[in-house]
């Protein structure tokens, strides 16, 4: 059994904001995913992220990021070790409290947006409210608020397929953000974004940090993790460096 | 060669998928089978049946006192071909165990053959059971009146016969058959020849034949038999006609629709193989290879549960149209998988041809909602409508894809219309059956007169036995009208005979003497109408006041016994019984008085009513399964194609319960739309089709058994194309419950 490892801390220019966290939002503990084959995405990963804090996960493609970010997520499980989040043993819950977790505590940011292209840009971001049953007025204003505040509210009554890349993120944003969920997880949000628009989703990413947000941000781009994150992992087979 | 393999071999991996497509495409092929069977059976069944058994055009009996059998074999000379002389006998029997003075069984005319198919002319098939072998055994034509293998047959001598099987003759050459020598055991009373001729197929010709046998020679001629089976399978053509047709058309859908589908979830393979260099033609060849293999195998397969299924239904059919059942046709089986192939190509085709086309881009973009377009507007109504949210994307989501979404209507529209028919006809054959029974069944005891009873005129007795409510009395009579060939059925009355309840479809009943009740066969033979007046032999001008039904067809005719004056009618006396007078007392009291009576009996649905039932219970049982298959397949490929949209809806909270019920939700509206265009269909279909089936029959139905709907059993139906929806998703509706969101988000 390789022991546990706890991943390696960068400080850079945010690392004074995060030393203000005091609680733990998440605690992976010498965490495993292992495929057919046995071959493995995260090796004996243990991880802490404090409330507020902004994590950046850097690594080559295959090294584990998207995989503890989902594990965290509870979109997948881990074949060993265990993942808390805000107190909930993420590891343990079956399908529907995985997707009552998420309801609850997850705004889900990915690289192609994943939005639904037959629905308005209004009824994507309202989507996560009205799955988990909130009251429609609340929802509405909710969704109006973010759109004005991500600087889409004109778009509000298009369809994803018009806008552009970054305006897509934004869209994505804002849906991630319509629970008001205490984490949001971004897996490689620039990734599909040329230069301009990744600049615009970094700014966002780096205001949303500013207003107390807790982040954890999967990318390739050091230049996002620097600008955006207090702390940086970095992964490599499934462990960090 | 090998890039098409791969192409197919990714689509093959879907387990799922590949067993729903071979399921709904062998279903489908079931019932093309089964419904190409019903219209093969349907067309000119008597001519087939009368050719495969090489029928007999004239079956001759020569009296043994009068025409020595050497003298009976030499008219031989006088056909093309013949078969005889087969002893023959008339055999009286009742059922072993009933007491010797009760009723018998129909006396039956009974031939000794060696064999049933051994002769040049009626070869008899034996449904159940062998042929005869020994002496006291005997195999029974096949009639209304049902006597299984087995059953033991008392002769008047006190011997007995075995039934050991039971046979068809499309000739009607017999009424039972058993060896040379057990006939002639019975003591044979002449010998039976059948002849074949080169010429005849008019009614002269015929005549002409039966002449020239000589004076001695009792005939019966194959145009009046095939006249018979003609006015039977008239009847029920229709109604197997309806089956085959709705059986093609939702086979051709689904089978279509499979291919399309097939086609469609292998577009983002298709695009990873044009990205690395698949030419369109070779897209084509692999969609179309990719098509017909799960089709070929789902055909195969639907082509062996049609020719098992066949077993039971051609003996449903021939048992209705009184011929003999088909054996497994090679034609229709060869019919139906050229059939399914060239639906399936019709259908991969433009399939083909359009993921030819389909850029790499867009075809790597698997997973998602279609782009166009399609759909916004209902999805903009659904996010409106405040229903749960599930819901309304289920209820949206169909309207993303139009000729699914038609497809899956009219497969659901089939499957309904095909129960609301099954179920209406079953309720026009009850109903057909209680009119037709109401005579007996709307009094409570009948009484029988004559002069073999001790009271000649029980009227007298009646009205001081306590209980007696209202009778009347009713009675056979020969009725000779001007203009017809032969003497008319009638019944004769006695009082008001209208608490018969007989059906009336046009007029009124008779209200005194001189006036007359028919039936449409009555009118059809005279060519008279209501209001006209009739005059005969025996009575004075009847004025025909009333049509009534009557099921069995006949040329019948109703009025009150002083219209016949000379007439001396055995009567059956009907009792209505005042309420609350028990029937065993009030029959005790009459029995005290030697008035013999019995409480009227309904009874039990007929055979024919048996086999129709069970007929439309196997054809609606197979019709709604392949349509709740092709739901389910239509329902798998679209959850397929949204694998990835069901992704994002879970990782933004969506339970697995909430994916189930947007998954189910996807086909309420082409359920409630398919079930409430269905049940239309269906009643269409009904109310032409019975009234159909009752003028093939030369009968007119009685409004009350053409509208056997109530509005809440149509209310029913109509939800029932719901449910058979959601019948078919729920399937896939659990499948994608259990996707992990993960798994599916990966799909890009």
């Amino acid at each position: 059994m390789t022991p546990a490892r706890e991943g390696a801390l960068t400080a850079d220019a945010r690392g004074a904001r995060s030393s203000l966290a005091s609680l733990t939002m998440i605690d992976v503990v010498d965490v495993s995913r292992r495929y057919e084959g046995d071959q493995a995405a995260l090796d004996h990963l243990s991880l802490h992220v404090a409330e507020g804090e902004c994590l950046a996960l850097l690594g080559p493609s295959g090294s584990g990021k998207s995989t503890l970010l989902n594990l965290i997520a509870g979109l997948d499980r881990p074949t060993e070790g265990t993942v808390t989040v805000g107190g909930t043993r993420v590891d343990r819950l079956g399908e529907a409290a995985a997707a009552r977790y998420r309801r609850a505590t997850i705004g889900l940011v990915f690289q192609f947006f994943n939005l639904l292209d037959d629905l308005t840009v209004t009824d994507n971001v309202l989507l996560p409210a009205q799955i988990a049953g909130r009251p429609a007025g609340d929802a509405r204003r909710r969704a109006r608020e973010l759109l004005g505040t991500l600087g889409i509210d004109r778009h509000a009554d298009a369809y994803p397929g018009r806008l552009s890349g970054g305006e897509r993120q934004r869209v994505a944003v804002a849906r991630a953000l319509m629970n008001r969920p205490p984490l949001l997880l971004a897996d490689e949000p620039t990734g599909a974004l040329d230069t301009a628009s990744g600049a615009e989703v970094r700014k966002l990413l780096i205001d949303l940090h500013a207003d107390g947000q807790t982040i954890i941000l999967v990318t390739h781009d050091e230049v996002l993790a620097s600008a955006v994150a207090t702390r940086t992992v970095r992964l490599v087979d499934g462990q960090a460096a | 060669m090998s890039a098409i393999r791969t192409v197919v071999r990714g689509a093959q991996r879907r387990r799922v998928s590949t067993i729903v497509i071979i399921a709904a495409t062998a279903m489908a092929v079931t019932a093309t089978v089964l419904a190409g069977l019903l219209l093969a059976a349907s067309s000119r069944p008597f001519a087939n049946a009368f050719a495969a058994q090489h029928g007999a055009h004239l079956t001759a009996f020569f009296d043994a006192a009068k025409t020595t059998e050497r003298q009976a074999a030499a008219t031989a000379a006088q056909a093309g071909q013949s078969a005889g002389p087969f002893p023959v006998a008339m055999v009286a029997t009742r059922l072993d165990g009933m007491p010797p003075g009760g009723p018998g069984l129909p006396p039956l005319q009974v031939a000794g053959r060696a064999d049933p198919g051994g002769d040049a002319v009626d070869r008899v098939t034996l449904l159940t059971g062998h042929w005869p072998r020994a002496a006291d055994e005997i195999v029974i034509a096949r009639t209304n009146l049902r006597l299984p293998a087995g059953t033991t047959l008392k002769l008047a001598n006190g011997s007995t016969l075995k039934v050991v099987g039971e046979a068809r003759s499309i000739s009607r050459s017999a009424g039972g058959w058993m060896t040379p020598g057990g006939v002639t055991a019975l003591g044979a009373t002449g010998w039976q020849m059948l002849y074949r001729y080169a010429d005849a197929g008019t009614e002269a010709a015929m005549t002409a034949h039966a002449t020239a046998l000589g004076p001695d020679a009792r005939t019966q001629s194959w145009i009046g038999v095939r006249n018979d089976a003609a006015h039977r399978t008239q009847l029920f053509v229709p109604l197997l006609s309806a089956f085959g047709l709705i059986g093609l058309a939702l086979a051709a859908l689904v089978i279509g629709n499979v291919t399309a589908g097939t086609i469609a979830s292998a577009t983002r393979r298709i695009g990873v193989m044009k990205a690395l260099g698949l030419t369109p033609s070779q897209v084509v060849r692999a969609c179309l290879v990719q098509a017909l293999i799960p089709g070929g195998i789902g055909a195969i397969l639907g082509i062996v549960a049609g020719d098992l299924l066949a077993v039971p239904l051609t003996a449903d059919v021939a048992d209705l149209f009184g011929t003999v059942p088909m054996s497994v046709t090679p034609w229709v089986d060869a019919a139906a998988i050229v059939a399914a192939v060239l639906v399936i190509a019709a259908t991969a085709a433009p399939a083909a041809w359009r993921a030819a086309r389909l850029r790499t881009v867009d075809a790597l973009a698997v997973g998602r909602t279609p782009r166009g377009g399609r759909g916004r507007f209902a999805a903009r109504l659904a996010a409106r409508s405040g229903l749960p949210r599930p819901l309304s994307l289920g209820l949206a989501q169909p309207f993303t894809r139009p000729a699914r979404l038609l497809v899956m209507l009219l497969t659901i529209g089939l499957g309904t219309a095909a129960a609301t028919f099954a179920i209406g006809l079953a309720g026009s054959l009850r109903a057909i059956q209680a009119a037709d029974q109401k005579p007996a069944t709307s009094a409570d005891v009948v009484v029988l007169s004559g002069p073999d009873t001790e009271v000649a005129d029980p009227r007298t007795v009646l009205d001081g036995v306590p209980g007696t409510g209202s009778y009347y009395g009713r009675g056979p009579a020969e009725i000779i009208v001007d203009g017809l060939r032969e003497a008319a059925q009638g019944t004769v009355t006695v009082g008001d005979a209208r608490a018969a309840g007989y059906e009336m479809l046009e007029g009124r009943w008779y209200a005194e003497p001189g006036e007359a009740v028919v039936t449409t066969g009555f009118l059809t033979a005279t060519g008279k109408h209501i209001g006209d007046t009739v005059t005969g032999t025996g009575h004075g001008p009847l004025t025909l006041v009333g049509e009534t039904f009557d099921g069995s067809a006949n040329n019948h005719l109703y009025t009150d016994a002083a219209s016949v004056p000379d007439l001396a009618a055995p009567f059956e006396w009907y009792v209505k019984l005042k309420p609350g007078t028990d029937l065993a007392v009030y029959l005790a009291a009459l029995k005290d008085k030697h008035i013999p009576a019995e409480a009227t009996q309904v009874e039990g649905a007929d055979g024919t009513l048996i086999i129709l039932d069970s007929l439309t219970a196997l054809l609606t049982a197979l019709l709604v399964s392949v349509a709740a298959l092709g739901v389910l397949n239509a329902v798998v490929l679209d959850s397929r194609d949204r694998v990835h949209d069901i992704g994002v809806h879970k990782s933004v909270g969506m339970t697995p319960k909430q994916t189930a019920l947007m998954v189910i939700a996807s086909i309420g509206i082409p359920g409630l739309a398919g079930g409430a265009a269905g049940v239309p269909a269906g009643y269409v279909l009904h109310h032409w089709a019975v009234p159909a089936m009752a003028r093939g029959a030369g009968i007119r139905l009685p409004h009350s058994t053409i509208e056997v709907y109530a509005p809440a059993l149509l209310a029913a139906l109509a939800l029932a194309g719901l449910i058979l929806a959601a019948a078919g998703a729920l399937l896939p509706a659990g499948w994608a419950a259990r996707t992990r969101t993960a798994v599916a988000l990966r799909t890009e």
